[in-house]
């Protein structure tokens, strides 16, 4: 350590220089006159909170949390990590039931999943819409995901044994979306590592990310979570193995938010926590495995939508060129801009109309490109879009297995 | 991942390379960390003249650019500088009075812009000018939170509404023949400005720019990087290049701050990373170094000859940069480099604030790289 990394202030704020670069990115500013910019909500603010708690500005709950002042800081500043912070520091106001039940997502699902046909039709129903609309603040305009009655875990626990017979193996963070709405992509991505000989294994006792939890202010709750996912992680990576996750927020989560924020040291396994579709690229790239694409597809043309934890990543180039294998496709790269829905905020009935606004500019891309897919790499993304679009999104790693030659073939 | 280029900072230099070498089917990277100088740009492009290729290069990206042969403008600060080429809606002026008299308009809340200074200027030049402020509704919701009363959230709101600010602004004019605005107009579309001075006509209408952000450099870099990224140009934001693999004078390939161990590999790269604000130059108490690779830099032995004490003359330490031969190429320890090319201001800077030719140098030296390594 420099003498320069003990003076370095909270979150590098210090550095900022007022140059509000970040203001002009942010995309609730354009929309919620409410909200004070990421420049004031957090360097500027940071100031006035350490002279006194009390110059604590609750509109700081507008943020997204998507780090895009972040990405476009000149000056190295942590703007995001210093809005949410300040937000579990200083909120003193107790989380309403509703954000504790959007953000207890695995709770949620293993409750739902013995119920999912009921529970999928009580939650589209007009009544239902209306009960959470009034009573809870969930807006009735947001479809709640689908919940699948049989588990992902318990499928691929079935096949231990096959998937143990492979050559390579990963061990792969499935996170609530894949266990709990929508199986498919996860057994997608075992097609994907099976062609290219590689078995996949589930983590011993992984738990939901957390991130719904931080946004959510249930800091104990989201560090609970972290402790027992760095320790299956740890234990996966003791083994040699390396630790895929298809979702870019979950995968941001567990780098970022885990040190910066929960302040719990992930330094031993996060280089070996990776995207599912950085992890392919690495291995296509090295060239010991071809894959095998089906010899019948057809001309695609699949517009890709950079998630904004993905574009503070700095991987989205991975999941791009993967596309780009695919044959026939045609891989249109949208501006990158921000969809709007932000996890669970866009679910807030406060938030609904915010969510649909900054989304518009994307929507606007999508329809006129007109493309047979939307491919994105993060589920709520993928809830927002096709509200928004109609269009289908899928994962791009759902892509590339729906192209792959079948293995029985 | 292989690339024919990777270009290190993503400013006007290094899209303007990225651009370039894209229309010629390379396959490029660029690796930006955060955002440009661009949004802290005049609109001026002194020492660009005669550069058709540049010119073309920035239509193409639908940047339109202004000659005006013997011409200056206004500056914020209330002082007039020649200026011949700049981007379409910076109002270029002929010599002489403006005007018989002038009204300038700001706005309720707005600090980043200053008619006092303004007319100061016009006095020296025996033009009368008065002073006025615009109120709007639209931007009275802005005023929520007086500290982001800033250019571009006023461009959006006014962006939205040209026919109702066109009305206001003739509802304040009197017997003035000249109207000066803060440029704060066209964050996407450049039609915007355009639209609101015909509609003004025959008054005239001058647009000043204002303290950053630049609306009209946040555009020209919204521009240049949509037009990259459509030619399938890989732009990468919110990364910094922390190490490059050199041996024997040859770049092999380059380590970033999120791509952890993973490596991008290319068989030529553009350094662009800009002067100190960007990072590009680092001085120390004694030194003054290029981070990335370590490339030689040139500048005077006593720290003392860096800085002139009066911070308004010109200051030594702009325009040190780094050291490079007649193709760019920079040296380590004395050893060229040879398939690394340096352009922008990472060159050194001097007097560019003073003539506004810095963005004229980096598309110049820019497309000198670029068209190097396609001559190869």
């Amino acid at each position: 350590m420099t003498f320069q990394d003990y003076t370095r202030s909270v979150h590098n704020f210090e550095e900022c220089m007022k140059c509000t670069v970040c203001t002009a990115y942010c995309p609730v500013v354009p929309v919620n006159p409410e909200y004070p910019g990421p420049k004031q909500a957090g360097p500027d603010g940071e100031r006035l909170r350490l002279s006194d708690p009390l110059f604590f500005n609750r509109a700081l709950k507008y943020c997204l949390n998507c780090k895009r002042c972040e990405v476009v800081c000149p000056s190295g500043v942590k703007v995001g990590d210093l809005i949410l912070e300040a937000r579990l520091k200083f909120d003193n106001s107790k989380p309403k039931l509703r954000d504790r039940i959007l953000a207890s997502t695995d709770f949620m699902g293993s409750m739902a999943r013995p119920f999912a046909p009921l529970v999928n039709m009580g939650t589209s129903m007009g009544i239902a819409k209306a009960v959470m609309d009034g009573v809870l603040a969930v807006d009735k305009h947001r479809t709640f995901p689908k919940y699948s009655s049989k588990g992902f875990e318990k499928w691929l626990r079935k096949q231990e044994s096959v998937q143990g017979s492979y050559p390579r193996q990963v061990a792969y963070f499935h996170g609530c979306y894949v266990e709990y709405n929508n199986p498919q992509q996860g057994k997608d991505l075992v097609k994907v590592m099976n062609a290219m000989g590689v078995g996949v294994q589930l983590l011993e006792g992984e738990k939901c990310c957390g991130v719904a939890a931080i946004s959510n202010r249930l800091e104990k709750q989201a560090c609970k979570n972290a402790q027992a996912n760095l320790e299956a992680i740890g234990k996966a990576v003791a083994q040699g193995l390396t630790v895929v996750n298809l979702s870019s927020t979950c995968t941001f989560t567990m780098k970022d938010e885990y040190p910066s924020i929960l302040k719990l040291d992930n330094s031993a396994v996060k280089d070996s926590v990776m995207l599912a579709t950085r992890y392919i690229w690495q291995l296509l790239e090295s060239g010991t495995v071809e894959p095998r694409f089906r010899k019948d597809l057809k001309p695609l043309r699949i517009v890709y939508h950079t998630p904004c934890h993905m574009q503070k990543l700095g991987w989205s180039m991975f999941s791009k060129e993967l596309l780009k294998l695919i044959p026939n496709v045609e891989l249109i790269p949208l501006e990158q801009n921000c969809c709007g829905i932000a996890g669970t905020y866009g679910f807030k009935k406060e938030n609904y109309e915010t969510s649909m606004a900054i989304g518009e500019k994307l929507f606007e891309q999508i329809r006129k490109a007109d493309p047979d897919f939307v491919a994105t790499d993060c589920e709520t993304c993928r809830w927002q879009i096709e509200m928004g679009t109609g269009y289908p999104v899928r994962h791009p790693v759902s892509l590339f297995a729906a192209a792959l030659e079948d293995p029985l073939a | 991942m292989k690339f024919d280029t990777i270009i290190i900072g993503g400013g006007l230099a290094g899209l303007t390379a990225g651009i370039r070498l894209q229309e010629e089917g390379r396959r490029t990277a660029i690796v930006s960390s955060g955002q440009s100088a661009l949004h802290f740009f005049s609109g001026s492009f002194e020492s660009l003249q005669n550069c058709p290729e540049a010119e073309a290069l920035m239509e193409r990206a639908g940047v339109r650019l202004h000659y005006f042969p013997k011409g200056r403008r206004l500056l914020p600060g209330g002082a007039f500088r020649e200026a011949v080429l700049s981007l379409g809606d910076v109002s270029l002026l002929p010599e002489g009075p403006i005007g018989k008299k002038a009204l300038i308009i700001s706005f309720n809340g707005y600090h980043d812009f200053f008619p006092e200074l303004l007319r100061g200027a016009l006095a020296k030049e025996c033009v009368q000018s008065t002073i006025a402020t615009l109120e709007m509704e639209e931007l009275e919701a802005l005023r929520k939170s007086p500290s982001e009363m800033r250019s571009v959230n006023i461009a959006r709101v006014l962006d939205k509404n040209p026919d109702k600010l066109v009305q206001k602004v003739k509802e304040l004019v009197a017997d003035e023949d000249v109207v000066i605005l803060p440029q704060v107009f066209g964050l996407d579309d450049d039609d915007i400005p355009r639209r609101i001075s015909d509609a003004l006509t025959p008054l005239k209408t001058v647009f000043v720019g204002t303290l950053p952000p630049s609306v009209p450099g946040i555009r020209t870099q919204n521009q240049l990087c949509r037009r990259y990224e459509r030619l399938g140009g890989t732009f990468i934001i919110g990364d910094s290049v922390v190490s490059a693999a050199v041996h024997e004078g040859v770049v092999s390939s380059i380590a970033s701050n999120n791509l952890d161990t993973y490596r991008l590999f290319a068989d030529h790269f553009i350094l662009c990373s800009g002067s100190f604000f960007s990072k590009g130059l680092h001085s120390g108490p004694s030194a003054i170094e290029e981070p990335v690779f370590g490339l030689d830099v040139e500048y005077p032995e006593s720290r003392g000859q860096w800085y002139k004490a009066d911070f308004f003359e010109d200051q030594p330490y702009m325009g040190i940069g780094v050291k490079a031969d007649k193709d760019l190429h920079p040296s380590i320890g004395g050893q060229k480099v040879s398939n690394l090319y340096v352009a922008g201001a990472i060159l050194g800077a001097s007097k560019d604030g003073k003539y506004g030719t810095g963005a004229g140098k980096a598309i110049r030296s820019a497309l000198a790289a670029a068209n190097k390594i396609l001559s190869l």
